[in-house]
């Protein structure tokens, strides 16, 4: 292994200068010569069918270039392909029906955005208002209002899933606990919100998207046969700076074939910037699900099994990559216990609420915050401490790797040293004894434990549990998995490196990270390297799986920088061996030189290395390729397609994360108040830790968000009640608690440098920890909470309540 | 719509003139017109903050505001932070204490910052955050913006003191 100078060190990003000083490159920053603009009409009703619609107006209007309606959507385009059986047809405009408030139903291009708005005004849209329904259950239900008729259910998606002997378990069991949950619908907003630019240049047949948008690249074969195009017809350019995502811009690519079915049928340049209103109606979300769950146990603590029955609510059309909420974590289903049995009925159904989608912490969030709940349920019930219970259920380091009952293999860890280290650090007998006082008191103390399994680097395979094992099975059916990433490293005439790639960061630090990996595994300087990653679909290398979403980068990206950087340094050595006639394996690249491994001379330098590489090619050795570049195609063999039992490794690094929090309830505003916040992570190898840190907070805080006050609410009739930021609370500066953060290494196996994912992180477990904090804070009351967020009114109500069953 | 009006306003230290129909926003104009695309638009309804900009020495929502309304101001956006080439304290520090990810919100919270500590030289924690709960961010969690404006404010006094 390369002496590691830059690798765990808190290296100042590379990306900062520019973003500090107002030169990023975002979406909506691209210059375009002749560029126009476009706005987008939406719908007024959560369900209706279309009548008509007269766009002759608009079409006259002052500079306007053209008008897209669902018709022409509907002649030109094909639906998406859906992951389901269902049979929905998800345009990427509403065709005959609208389905959810805030669905496009016309696009008008114009010079500007100002007139393009003006001339919305002009379309007329005759409506037939029809019944709505937003509760998963009732949507469910055999009288709901049916969304797709061709369907003739709301539910796209069930499976009833079993995996040791579940049903023993529970007969055997000493204690069952039993409980309903609510997870919310909340997102992340980025505050740059989606924008697309498309142009199409009729002479070669393509069609150029740029897009802030985030992948995964299965996405742009959708995109391709939606728009009727080959792939290599079809160019996707990511620009350099990405405002956020966090899982949100993978939902853009419907815009992204109306925006480029609009510059083809218009001719033109076009660009849409998307408003926050249009944002928070209409893009995406994380899903709300409602879930039942029943855990069943020992009298000593030992969990035994777990049944959950759950119902998605992924709005009004199933969209790609959903239904990934219910199966993303299917290999972390048992999250870090060793319980062997499971049951599970997952279902999926559509409501009259705007299409969800990957979120951070995609469906880990759900999950912990039901597990961990049920976890504390029992402490509860049997009259145990909640941390020994958990004790003594982790799964010990000795059986690392670990295959879980459903498929999931855990790389490596050491979960009860990380979950003592975060008592240790959170001084959690120090607040057991605060408690006890601060309750004598008469206050609302409580302390929080939650532990999750992190998994990081999506099997892109996982999706298809979607289908049953029957149809998976067929012939002719086509079986999905992997998980890769490509990297090019070049060197130059004068003995400098490039790295080109072709993720889509949002702020994670790519180019930072892989400086500090290629000029550790070549030893040189950080200044000698140069980081290109700006996805061209184009001109970088690329699969389905590509793109920046499951916390993937430091896993799979870090890895393919590794292994190109070796294959380039393995090149060197030989071109060094036959210059100097000494066998290779007397040979080491170290120190961005190749020298004898015994030490002394010759050593030759990077530099001039590559100048008689590049400038004497044709005295290059046979067997020695002119050129001095490397590609590496990164990826997991442990990522398999599901088997026929339903069980897959649905993502390739598992990190652990435990956390402890302490808070405070006020018994009059029933607002919380974070005391104590500590988060344990164990990813492995840290390749800088200021961004790694980074990742943490804002996922704690995404988490946290999710938890206590962001929730997309919708009325009875499906009207969205919090279309801007005045109605949809994110938190703010003067509400981010204070969190401390350590972390422990336990690198895996799978990854050349021991690195794991941790960029959704706390988010899976903020909701979980707070949510068993105020529970324990209201103990005394017998409050437990089953639903998210705690606001302070929701809180309030369960208060009042208790307080009046005993007086 | 109406005839577009002649504007003259000095930005960044810079006399700019341009002309804009009367119900073009500032910070559109700023964008679009001026080339100034260090300013960003994140919900144009005033709540988000990274439209922030200085309006004649006072922290402003650029989205919230006309041009013609600026006509004849002084402005300074995140391109006027740094002088000749060398960052601002509160740069350098955004930058020590990864008070930034994806980079949108920083513009506006740069400017933020810089009005507060205008204000406000030696702010406690408590008024840090304060100040900051005016700009959105969804990347960092706040601590370390918060830690930087800590860390540029001393470094600001220290210099002053010298
Ligand atoms: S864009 Fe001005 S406050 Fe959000
Ligand atoms: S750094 Fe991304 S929103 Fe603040």
């Amino acid at each position: 292994m390369a002496a590691q100078r830059f690798i765990g060190r808190p290296v100042k990003r590379i990306e900062d200068l520019p973003l500090l000083t107002g030169r990023g490159v975002f979406i909506a920053d691209l210059p375009f010569a002749n560029l126009r603009h476009a706005a987008i009409l939406r719908a007024p009703y959560a369900h209706a069918r279309i009548l008509g619609i007269n766009a002759s107006r608009a079409r006259g209007a002052p500079g306007v270039v053209g008008v897209i309606t669902g018709n022409d959507v509907a002649r030109l385009t094909r639906p998406f392909a859906v992951g389901v059986r269902a049979p929905v047809k998800y345009y990427c405009m509403a065709t005959g029906k609208v389905r959810f408030v805030g669905e496009p139903v016309a696009v008008v291009v114009a010079d500007d955005r100002y007139l393009a708005e003006d001339a919305l005004e002009l379309i007329e849209v005759e409506y037939e208002p029809l019944p709505a329904v937003i509760d998963p259950e009732r949507a469910a239900a055999p009288d709901a209002p049916v969304l797709h008729e061709e369907a003739g259910t709301n539910v796209a998606c069930r499976r009833k899933m079993t995996y040791g002997d579940p049903q023993r378990c529970f007969e055997d069991a000493d204690v069952v606990v039993k409980a309903q949950f609510k997870f919310p619908k909340y997102s992340s907003t980025p505050i740059e919100t989606y924008g697309v630019a498309a142009s199409y240049e009729p002479g070669s047949g393509v069609l150029t998207i740029w897009a802030n948008f985030m992948g995964p690249f299965i996405l742009h074969s959708l995109l391709a046969r939606s728009l009727n195009l080959a792939e290599n017809r079809l160019r996707l350019i990511v620009p350099p700076d990405i405002g956020g995502s966090y899982g949100i811009k993978t939902s853009i690519f419907p815009y992204m074939a109306l925006l480029g079915l609009a510059a083809m049928e218009t001719g033109v340049t076009v660009r849409w910037i998307e408003d926050r209103r249009e944002h928070l109606l209409a893009a995406s979300s994380g899903t709300d699900r409602v879930a039942y769950r029943e855990l069943a146990a020992r009298k000593d603590g030992t969990l035994l099994a777990m049944r959950a029955r759950w119902l998605d609510n992924v709005g009004g059309y199933i969209r790609s990559p959903e239904p990934g909420c219910a199966f993303r974590p299917i290999g972390n289903w048992v999250g870090p216990y060793r319980v062997q049995s499971l049951d599970i009925d997952a279902g999926v159904v559509m409501t009259n609420k705007c299409p969800t989608g990957p979120n951070r912490g995609y469906g880990c969030g759900h999950l912990y915050f039901e597990i961990e709940r049920m976890v504390d349920m029992l402490a509860d019930k049997l009259g145990m401490d909640p941390a020994e219970v958990r004790r003594r259920n982790l799964i010990q380091p000795s059986q690392f790797p670990y295959r879980t009952p459903t498929g999931g293999l855990y790389d490596s860890g050491d979960y009860p040293a990380a979950f003592e280290r975060a008592l240790k650090t959170a001084d959690y007998a120090g607040l057991r004894r605060e408690q006890v006082q601060a309750r004598a008191q008469g206050r609302l103390f409580g302390v929080g434990l939650a532990l999750a399994v992190d998994p990081s680097v999506s099997n892109m395979g996982y999706i298809s549990v979607a289908l049953d094992p029957e149809i998976r099975g067929r012939p002719g059916y086509l079986p999905k998995s992997g998980a890769t990433e490509a990297i090019t490293i070049r060197i130059d005439p004068l003995g400098k490196i490039s790295v080109i790639l072709g993720s889509t960061p949002q702020g994670q630090g790519h180019r930072t990270i892989l400086a500090q990996v290629v000029a550790d595994e070549f030893g040189v300087e950080l200044d000698d390297v140069t980081v290109t990653d700006e996805m061209d679909t184009f001109t970088r290398l690329w699969s389905v799986s590509s793109g920046s979403y499951s916390s993937r980068f430091a896993t799979v990206g870090a890895s393919a920088a590794a292994v190109a950087a070796r294959k380039l340094k393995a090149k060197l050595v030989k071109h060094a061996s036959y210059l100097t006639e000494i066998p290779e394996q007397a040979l080491e690249f170290a120190d961005g030189q190749v020298r004898p491994r015994a030490g002394g001379q010759p050593a030759l330098s990077l530099k001039e290395l590559a100048g008689r590489v590049h400038w004497n090619a044709a005295a290059l050795p046979e067997g020695i390729e002119p050129g001095l570049e490397a590609t590496a195609v990164f990826g997991f063999p442990e990522a398999k397609s599901p088997d026929a039992l339903d069980r897959v490794n649905s993502s390739n690094t598992y990190g652990f994360i435990a956390e402890v929090m302490a808070v405070e309830v006020d018994p009059e505003t029933a607002a919380v108040k974070i005391l104590r916040y500590v988060s344990v992570h164990d990813a492995g190898t840290i390749i800088n830790p200021l961004i790694a840190d980074g990742q943490i907070l804002g996922g704690a805080l995404h988490g946290l968000g999710g938890a206590l006050y962001e929730e997309l609410v919708y009325d009875e009739d499906g009207q969205q009640l919090c279309a801007s930021f005045m109605d949809y609370l994110v938190p703010t500066a003067a509400e981010a608690p204070q969190l401390q953060i350590e972390h422990l290494a336990s690198p895996s196996p799978f990854t050349p440098l021991g690195a794991k994912g941790l960029g959704e992180a706390s988010s899976m477990t903020a909701p979980a920890v707070v949510a068993n904090a105020v529970s324990d804070a209201l103990r005394p009351l017998g409050i437990e909470i089953t639903e998210l967020p705690i606001t302070p009114s929701r809180l309030w109500h369960l208060i009042e309540k208790a307080r009046m069953r005993k007086p | 719509m109406s005839e577009s009006r002649r504007i003259r306003l000095k930005v960044n230290c810079e006399w700019r003139e341009s002309r804009a129909a009367p119900r073009k926003l500032l910070v559109d104009f700023l964008r679009e017109d001026l080339g100034l695309t260090g300013t960003h638009v994140g919900c144009e309804h005033g709540i988000c903050g990274a439209c922030t900009i200085l309006v004649n020495g006072e922290a402003a929502r650029s989205c919230l505001m006309l041009a013609v309304q600026a006509d004849g101001a002084e402005l300074t956006t995140v391109e006027g932070l740094a002088a000749h080439g060398k960052l601002h304290p509160l740069q350098e520090a955004f930058r020590e204490h990864h008070g930034l990810q994806c980079g949108f919100c920083t513009p506006g919270m740069l400017l933020t910052a810089y009005d507060l500590l205008c204000v406000n030289p030696a702010p406690d924690e408590e008024e840090i955050r304060a100040a900051l709960s005016a700009v959105l961010c969804r990347c960092t969690g706040y601590l370390g913006i918060i830690e930087a404006v800590k860390t540029a404010a001393r470094r600001l006094r220290e210099a002053i003191s010298k």
